[in-house]
């Protein structure tokens, strides 16, 4: 127990005297808290359209109004030629392409039926999704219109079913409260398991560690020794994070602090373990960087921040289900935003243990004193 | 020339010796191909709902049926109270909540008028918005059939959706450009930074710029083993994503890779530049990963949507490389246009690079002397 | 014959096909000042790392101050001490902040690491350097530094590995100076070297090439027994058959 206070002693010290570290710790989640999320707006407004309107008839410019109306929309170009309506798509400034056929007023009226044509850009699924589906609802809308207009006796007959939808936990829709504790998540995952990755390689580096091995110190002590900083600097970015979704977005965790924090003890202990375990197999700082950064981008890539893992294939469900950063994602998420409880991530919290347990475990395996 | 041979050699030699980097570089493009080829979508599939149906009668049942046979959702739970909301999604498996009131039916049919509730989990916005519209259109279908079965519905708009480059809404146009920009930069910049630093840490950067070899010559040579290793890179990404992804070049080929060329050389003076400020691996590293990988993740717009960005950050946008590269491959292979559509963001790429390179070899000059 | 410290029969270590260290046997008694020479790449460094308890033998036996290298590494730690070829102390931590981790390490309560520390400050006349980051000292004080933190805690063995390369004339006679003084306080030193004057000042030296002990006396009977007037020259008739060198 004694050997672990120097070793404790010894690793503060290098850490506070380093000055690229205390920047990392103090400064880099800041700085990522303030762009990201402002980067990270995957509200779909402003969808640029382009429509070409063979019609010109009443009815074609009571679409048109209706779809700039909406907000929803931008009206990038109003032209007479698909040929000119595509190449606004190609240069990236139309998303959506509305074709009114000729004829459209004059057919609907005779044979109650007209079809439109749509075009979306589907590189960016996200926004031709919606956009595709914000659009269906503008020309249902505007369909009902006309509808009244021409038939005001039938338009009230058929009965109607009224959707009520309620916005739960986030009612404006903001996409800053969604993403800000998932960005939080990776903030704490890549800072603490970049440290600790990179720092027992460092000592192999410089041979340092050779004096440690011929040394009688038992290696878990060792381990917990380099564990013990690291989870307290894990902490501190975290409790930074909070700190600042609070005062600059206003986010106040719905659910307990104890518990948040109570999760992300457990999570440090598995991340940090697993850096451990990266940095037994490496020789270098650069191959402990290059392999870390290789499982932290699949681990947030598949952890679901950007896209929900619901929509993932089985497979890749599975897959998501052991890595560590898929349940902080979800923890956070749940208890920052939607109030959750112990008993709600009670189960997520003993998969994180049981993760703790084996890398930390296995770190602790494969460091070897002796070659 | 055959000196320039030799020093080649011994880098390749470098490079080929450190295994584990070597796998990480050659699996990293493959696993990123692989996982936002196949498991990131924006698809909705099989969102799990609940359904309290306090009606029971037949036309709740229909909508129901109606709603468990659709691939967006899969009914979770049937919940008798209002209080097993909370709990469903607090647990947070459930994303939406359908409400039948009472006597929906006999609303319906002798009212006309008939109200269902939709309660959405909208922490994640996009997702809230697109299945409480995916459930409105599956009502209204319904209302649809109804109409139609009862006489017929008048004055119908019908629009034809078609959606463009990515008829199955696929996560992979819009991330094999990203993940080639990704992956040059992370190759480019962050190797050549780190083993330039290596040498000057281990001192045996002394030695090779008092060999008679010229000072630029031992830089060029580092750089050539990189540019090759990152041609292979996007080789192997265009295979992956041509025979795994089934996702074609649609442009020309060559084009594509005379572009990919100038982005590597652009990648490459970067990390030059990194190398002559720094003197330490470690804060070369963070350089290049905060300075250079968070802008390409950030700005080059295909993780992050650029229009909505606060305008700031869509100016500093415009000075980072890879989001002139990334647009550049977008057109070229997945919307098949030719070099007329692309010279002004290949002219501005060429600028960024001149520039950087003119900045780099003034500041590697002035370190010499 | 005092009693033996190190003892070593047959000792073998292999990477793959070659053998590093080909069966070496030899003992060392306590407070012995055993010099361990060999051209680069002869085995050294790999004998030493067996001895210390750093790399596990292929083959063979050998016990240090009584404990096996293969089953009680651990006591053979507690009982030696070592300084690599490569300077291992922390660079970014000062010279008193090292003794203590060291110190710690080892075991040594707070109170004497704070005895030991002073004296050991006072010795090496770092008196004013004590507060200052190790990576700014000069290297020779490095050394000297690293040795003093090897015995810090009174090992019964010190394992020195090439502790004077790069260094002075006049630092390296200090440091010799402080090895005489170990030894006469009983701790058996162990070392390396490629200076053969500084061959001179063991009591009895090794000389290994290609893997094997090839001599193993004293240096005055090592000269008579190979006609040499001085130890490179005994050295030179010896590793001039080596095969391989780095």
């Amino acid at each position: 127990m004694r050997t672990i206070l120097f070793l404790l002693e010894k690793e503060f010290r290098q850490i506070f005297r380093n000055r690229s570290i205390m920047l990392l710790v103090l400064v880099m989640p800041v700085i990522q808290l303030l762009l990201l999320p402002l980067a990270a707006n995957y509200e779909v407004r402003n969808v640029n359209i382009a429509i070409i309107d063979n019609d010109h008839s009443s009815y074609s410019r009571k679409l048109i109004t209706g779809i700039t109306a909406s907000g929803y929309f931008r009206l990038t170009g109003y032209l007479f030629s698909y040929k000119g309506a595509m190449s606004l798509i190609e240069k990236d400034q139309a998303d959506l392409l509305l074709e009114i056929p000729r004829g459209f007023e004059r057919n609907l009226v005779r044979e109650g039926r007209q079809q439109l044509f749509v075009a979306v850009n589907a590189i960016n699924g996200t926004k031709a999704n919606l956009g595709g589906v914000y659009l269906g609802t503008v020309i249902k809308a505007a369909n009902d219109d006309i509808r009244l207009d021409l038939a005001p006796q039938q338009a009230g007959a058929p009965p109607a079913i009224d959707t009520v939808t309620a916005n739960w936990y986030n009612p404006l829709l903001n996409y800053r409260v969604y993403m800000v504790p998932g960005i939080l998540a990776i903030l704490v995952t890549m800072i603490g398991g970049f440290l600790t990755a990179l720092n027992i390689v460092k000592e192999k580096e410089a041979g340092t560690i050779e004096q440690i091995n011929v040394t009688p110190i038992k290696k878990h002590h060792f381990i917990l020794g380099k564990l013990i900083p690291f989870w307290v600097l894990g902490n501190v970015v975290f409790t930074l994070g909070l700190i600042v979704s609070r005062l600059i977005y206003g986010i106040v965790p719905q659910g307990s602090i104890l518990l948040l924090y109570g999760f992300i003890w457990i999570y440090l202990l598995a991340v940090l373990g697993f850096g451990l375990l990266v940095s037994t197999f490496c020789d270098t700082q650069q191959q402990a960087m290059f392999i870390m950064f290789f499982f932290i981008m699949i681990f947030v890539l598949m952890g679901g921040l950007f896209t929900s893992t619901d929509s993932m294939p089985e497979w890749a469900q599975v897959a998501s289900r052991f890595n560590p950063v898929t349940y902080l994602i979800e923890v956070m998420r749940m208890v920052i935003l939607k109030g959750s409880g112990l008993k709600d991530i009670a189960g997520r919290m003993g998969v994180l243990t049981l993760f703790a347990i084996v890398l930390n475990g296995l770190a602790i395996f494969n460091y070897r004193k002796t070659s | 020339m055959k000196q320039l041979l030799t020093f080649v050699r011994k880098e390749f030699a470098h490079v080929l010796r450190d295994r584990k980097t070597l796998l990480i570089l050659f699996g990293m493009p493959v696993a990123q191909i692989l996982i936002f080829g196949f498991a990131l979508t924006n698809e909705v599939k099989n969102a799990r709902i609940m359904i309290m149906d306090q009606a029971k009668d037949q036309a709740s049942r229909q909508i129901i049926d109606k709603i468990e046979a659709s691939r967006y959702f899969e009914v979770n739970q049937y919940i008798h109270h209002r209080d097993e909301l909370e709990k469903g999604f607090k647990q947070g498996d459930v994303r939406l909540a359908v409400i039948f009131p009472q006597g929906f039916d006999h609303a319906l049919q002798h009212l006309h008028q008939a109200q269902i509730e939709v309660i959405a989990d909208a922490s994640d916005p996009n997702y809230a918005t697109t299945l409480s519209s995916y459930i409105s259109s599956i009502i209204q279908d319904y209302q649809s059939e109804q109409v139609a079965a009862a006489g017929h519905l008048p004055y119908q708009i019908v629009p034809q959706i078609r959606f463009l480059y990515n008829p199955q809404l696929k996560g992979a146009p819009n991330f094999v450009p990203g993940v080639m920009a990704l992956v040059l930069m992370l190759v480019c910049v962050m190797m050549t930074a780190v083993s330039i630093v290596k040498e000057k840490e281990t001192g045996t950067m002394e030695i090779l710029l008092v060999s008679p070899f010229s000072p630029l010559m031992v830089i060029v040579s580092k750089a050539i083993p990189y540019l090759l290793l990152s041609l292979i890179n996007v080789t192997t990404i265009l295979l992956l994503s041509v025979f795994v992804l089934d996702l074609p070049v649609q442009g020309n080929l060559i084009l594509l890779f005379a572009e990919s060329t100038l982005f590597i050389i652009t990648c490459l003076t970067l990390g030059i530049f990194i190398s002559v400020k720094t003197s330490s691996q470690q804060v070369a590293m963070l350089i290049s990963l905060m300075g250079m990988m968070l802008p390409t993740i950030l700005f080059s717009g295909f993780m992050f949507p650029i229009e909505n960005m606060p305008w700031p950050l869509q100016l500093i946008s415009n000075v980072v490389p890879s989001k002139w590269y990334y647009i550049i491959v977008k057109a070229i292979m997945i919307k098949g246009l030719g070099f007329a559509a692309i010279w002004k963001e290949t002219l501005i790429l060429a600028g960024i690079t001149l520039a950087l390179l003119v900045i780099s070899l003034k500041s590697f000059k002035i370190r010499l002397s | 014959m005092k009693e033996a410290v190190i003892t070593t029969d047959k000792l073998t270590k292999r990477f793959g096909d070659f053998v590093a260290t080909n069966e070496i046997s030899f003992e060392v008694s306590r407070g012995e000042i055993f010099g361990f020479l060999g051209a680069n790449g002869a085995g050294k460094t790999t004998a030493m790392r067996m001895l210390c308890g750093l790399s596990t033998p292929s083959s063979g036996n050998a016990s240090i101050a009584g404990f096996d290298v293969y089953r009680q590494t651990e006591q053979i730690k507690k009982n030696i001490g070592y300084m690599s070829q490569k300077f291992s102390l922390y660079e970014d931590l000062t010279v008193l902040e090292n003794i203590r981790f060291f110190g710690g390490i080892y075991g040594l309560s707070r109170p004497r690491i704070r005895e030991k520390g002073e004296k050991l400050i006072k010795d090496l006349g770092l008196e004013q350097e004590a507060k200052k980051l190790v990576g700014a000292l000069p290297l020779g004080w490095k050394q000297k530094l690293s040795f003093s933190v090897a015995i810090l805690h009174d090992p019964q063995i010190v394992f020195l590995d090439e502790p004077t390369g790069g260094v002075d004339p006049v630092t390296r006679r200090q440091f010799w100076n402080m090895i005489y003084e170990a030894a006469d306080r009983g701790v058996t030193i162990f070392v390396t070297t490629h200076y053969m004057d500084e061959a001179e000042y063991c009591n009895r030296i090794s000389i290994m090439v290609d893997g094997r002990v090839k001599a193993l006396d004293t240096p005055r009977n090592l000269k008579e027994h190979f006609g040499a007037a001085t130890m490179d020259e005994v050295f030179y008739a010896l590793a001039r058959g080596a095969k391989r060198s780095e």
